[in-house]
């Protein structure tokens, strides 16, 4: 097969992916431009799945793109192929198709690695035996949505944003759910201790049961379904098993590359990697945090936008190129009819300030920290602020001071209120 | 090539917080007076009143971060629109726009922003106190940028001119069956004839002295009218050619009747030969012709008010406008092609120059704008039919003294020259009210300033 040739080649067909194409093409509008994926789909978000898991959405409706925006923007689609190997030093990769044959090989000016991530599934003593699903792909998102109807006992292990989605909808559907979490409390790594009793409660009031700090350490199929054995020596009974413990790069592409990879691809402040003309960005790349010099993996969307964008500006050479100020976590829950909002991570330094208010009447809660007079994170139940705002205070290192009285009061006003002085 | 878009656009100078605007809001999109669920948002801070409102981004970050593909620009409108139907309530997009321009609306539980109503904003004509205005200058852009520029490229301007401006959008309307006549001043002097025996425009030109432009423009249209040439003669004369030596036969032209558009190019003196004075030259200016030194302090008298002048020729069409408003322009542009077709169409542009009146060369819309605030120039139209009127009148004008700060040319002022000024600019509003007061005569609406005006792009102008 010949090596086929294109300006820019980019891997992944999600956030990162689109973002950095957009970039692309803003400042090249004719080089030449191919984007492969190893999904079969037309690009969709992972964020939307658990709308498709309950039904709220349908799979030919998140579609982010068509095939007329690829055809008006001269981008070569190539669905179903997923990335083997990467040799920098020719500017050459290699493709495999889903069935496992060759996929060709691709000479390029300009690579990025935008392939997302993989749920991990933890070793658990008989998890090889027992059928489970994981969310993190539209067919799982379809497979699942079709088990949901008939699952009358699920469990679902990990009480991340996905595997509380999920469990919300099984108990829509009138399942009985058990989350089981290894952490203390939900959400650990988006909110602190109230809020997370507050989505608790929200589950447990709709018949969920909350299983934090808890372990499986062994699974058996139990019909078609499994029994879970927990590190107390409880067991249950599931008919249905969802493991969303996470998710972690698929990297095995990376062998023998050169290119410098720890929990995730690394890169410096243009999303470039070590090897010359290879870039990352979104979920599969592990850039500086915000709040220190380490580089972390912050596998959120509007991150995986932000970092695509840079992307592509540093591939194309846009001039207008701004370095990445690092990540900040963002993240918006939505539970049982009511929402939650984190911006900023929940761990923060021991000195840092914190400010707390709870209206039981209303279930409104907020968190904000502060360390040196600015905002480091803010957190909220039922609580709405503009958490774009929010951000850019973080970003530009506002010091608060001398309004955090009224900031933590009515933060939606007062955050407002800076807006319109900093950056109208 | 990209498109530009109206938008609706806040001075939170005038803003008293009365609410106006988000109650029509409110009423326009859920139908009760309820505020909070206003998309605009308005509230007092201790710097004065804060705007919380979609901006309609050209790279909108809402969009980017939407998971749902429930967000999108429209790139006819450039409206970010919500699909309810697609959108999941996730909230993401809220993170993503940092204008607050898309918010919870909690009585729903979903996301709400600005869809500009279709382009009828129902808060800008709510807001009492011209604090919110829509921008529809987009259309000119959209719609002009798809005509043929008939004029060369590169012109030598001053940097800064706004001339250029104003010649290449003037010749694109009027459109290639024009007869153009350029006397010396800065637009010959910019290129309009030509070098090196290559002429300026696509269209023919020709370089008539100072004395005779109207005269020999009127043969040339009575020549074409002769052998049934429909053609626009067209004029494009400083204000020295007009005023001074081009007086008597601009007034002659005027007083026949003659089928001629004749705009002037009014930067107040003869800035093409060296800012010497004209008789369009204001009171107290500098010129080279009437130095500042221990006891000359600019020029003592004022300036002759040519368009009012040309008022009192009863011709068919008689107009003032300014590059800062160009819709305003346009719309008279057209009045004055369409009243040349029968008798003499008169257009005076304001017309800021950076060199002679000393302004640094980012700053001519702002200063042609604040001649308009302050009254210094009034904007308004005349037919012998329906009378003189205001065209963009201001309710509110600023002290004169805002204009004349902001250039060089009146920096030595005593304040008893600021006073006589003002003074001037008073009896010259009294003046002009008196006049449009008299004239109440309904006045039809454009062809370009309506909505879907019918200069569409295979439509060319004046065919």
């Amino acid at each position: 097969m010949t090596t086929r040739q294109t300006r820019y080649l980019v891997v992944g067909s999600s956030h990162a992916a689109l973002e950095a194409v957009s970039a692309i093409r803003m400042h090249d509008a004719a080089g030449s431009l191919t984007v492969v994926t190893r999904d079969r789909h037309p690009p969709y978000s992972p964020t939307v799945l658990p709308y498709v898991v309950s039904g709220r959405s349908t799979p030919g409706q998140v579609l982010l793109r068509d095939a007329d925006f690829f055809a008006a923007h001269r981008i070569d689609y190539q669905p179903g192929l997923s990335l083997a190997e990467v040799r920098p030093d020719e500017q050459i990769v290699r493709l495999v198709r889903l069935d496992g044959a060759a996929g060709g090989k691709w000479r390029y000016d300009k690579l990025l690695l935008a392939t997302g991530a993989s749920p991990v599934v933890p070793p658990i003593a008989g998890i090889g035996q027992v059928k489970y699903h994981v969310l993190r792909t539209l067919d799982d998102a379809i497979g699942l949505n079709r088990a949901i109807a008939g699952a009358r006992r699920a469990v679902v292990l990990g009480a991340g944003l996905v595997g509380m989605h999920a469990a919300e909808n099984l108990a829509k559907a009138g399942a009985n759910v058990t989350i089981v979490e290894m952490a203390d409390q939900l959400c650990a790594g988006y909110f602190d201790r109230t809020a997370a009793s507050l989505i608790e409660k929200a589950f447990t009031d709709h018949g969920a049961t909350i299983r934090t700090g808890r372990r499986v350490v062994g699974l058996a199929p139990n019909g078609d379904g499994a029994i879970l054995t927990l590190d107390n020596g409880d067991s249950l009974e599931a008919d249905l098993l969802l493991v969303a413990t996470g998710v972690r790069p698929d990297l095995g592409y990376l062998a023998n590359s050169g290119i410098l990879a720890d929990q995730g691809i690394l890169v410096d402040d243009s999303m470039r990697t070590n090897a010359a003309d290879v870039w990352a960005a979104g979920d599969c790349a592990q850039a500086r945090s915000f709040y220190s010099d380490a580089k972390v993996m912050n596998a959120i969307l509007p991150d995986a936008a932000e970092q695509g964008r840079i992307a592509g500006m540093a591939m194309a050479g846009d001039p207008g190129l701004r370095r990445y100020p690092g990540g900040v976590p963002l993240n918006t829950y939505h539970f049982f009819g009511r929402h939650a909002i984190s911006v900023g991570s929940s761990r923060q330094p021991a000195d840092a300030r914190v400010e707390t208010r709870f209206d039981e009447k209303t279930g409104r809660y907020l968190r904000a920290c502060f360390l040196d007079g600015r905002l480091v994170c803010i957190h909220g139940v039922n609580e709405f602020f503009d958490g774009g705002v929010m951000a850019q205070l973080i970003l530009r290192r506002v010091n608060l001071d001398s309004v955090r009285e009224r900031f933590v009061a009515r933060p939606m006003a007062v955050g407002r209120e800076l807006m319109s002085q900093l950056w109208r | 090539m990209g498109r530009a878009y109206n938008t609706i656009a806040f001075d939170a100078a005038r803003c008293d917080g009365c609410g106006e605007c988000m109650r029509a809001c409110a009423r326009a999109k859920v139908g009760d007076d309820d505020i909070s669920r206003s998309r605009i948002q308005i509230a007092a801070g201790p710097a004065g009143f804060e705007l919380a409102l979609c901006r309609q981004c050209g790279d909108p970050r809402c969009v980017a971060v939407c998971p749902a593909g429930a967000l999108a620009k429209d790139g006819q409108s450039g409206v970010i629109g919500w699909d309810a139907g697609k959108c999941v309530d996730c909230l993401l997009c809220t993170l993503g726009c940092v204008y607050a321009g898309i918010a919870l609306d909690e009585a729903t539980g979903r996301v709400a922003k600005c869809d500009t109503c279709e382009g009828a904003p129902a808060c800008v004509p709510a807001c009492p106190h011209g604090a919110l205005k829509h921008h529809t200058t987009a259309r000119i852009y959209n719609e002009v940028g798809d005509w043929e520029d008939l004029f060369a490229p590169g012109l030598a301007g001053c940097q800064g001119c706004n001339t250029e401006l104003l010649m290449r959008h003037t010749l694109r309307r009027v459109g290639p069956d024009t007869v153009l006549a350029t006397p010396p001043g800065c637009v010959p002097g910019m290129g309009s004839v030509g070098y090196n025996g290559m002429a300026g425009t696509k269209v023919p030109v020709f370089h008539p002295l100072l004395t005779n432009t109207a005269a020999m423009l009127a043969g040339v249209k009575r020549q074409f009218n002769r052998a049934g040439r429909k053609v626009t003669a067209l004029a494009i004369a400083g204000d020295g050619g007009a005023s001074d030596a081009g007086f008597q036969s601009l007034s002659g032209a005027a007083e026949r009747g003659e089928q001629i558009l004749f705009m002037v190019v009014d930067n107040e003196g003869y800035m093409n030969t060296g800012m010497q004075r004209s008789s369009a030259t204001p009171y107290g200016a500098w010129t080279s012709t009437t130095p500042v030194g221990r006891e000359s302090k600019g020029k003592t008298q004022d300036a002759k008010n040519l368009p009012l002048l040309m008022v009192n020729h009863r011709c068919a069409y008689v107009a003032t406008a300014s590059t800062a408003y160009m819709e305003d322009l346009y719309d008279k542009l057209d009045r004055a092609i369409v009243a040349a077709e029968t008798g003499f169409a008169y257009l005076h542009v304001y017309s800021p120059c950076t060199t002679g009146w000393r302004f640094p060369t980012d700053q001519n819309m702002e200063v042609a704008r604040k001649a308009v605030e302050t009254n210094f120039v009034m904007l308004w139209e005349y037919t012998p039919e329906q009378g003189l009127r205001l065209s963009r009148p201001v309710d509110d004008p600023l002290p004169v003294a805002e204009y004349l700060k902001v250039m060089g040319r009146f920096r030595h002022l005593s304040p008893e020259q600021v006073q006589h000024i003002q003074a001037k600019v008073e009896e010259n509003r009294a003046f002009v009210q008196q006049i449009s007061q008299q004239s109440q005569a309904p006045r039809e609406p454009s062809r370009f300033a309506g909505r879907g005006g019918d200069y569409g792009k295979g439509d060319a102008p004046r065919s």
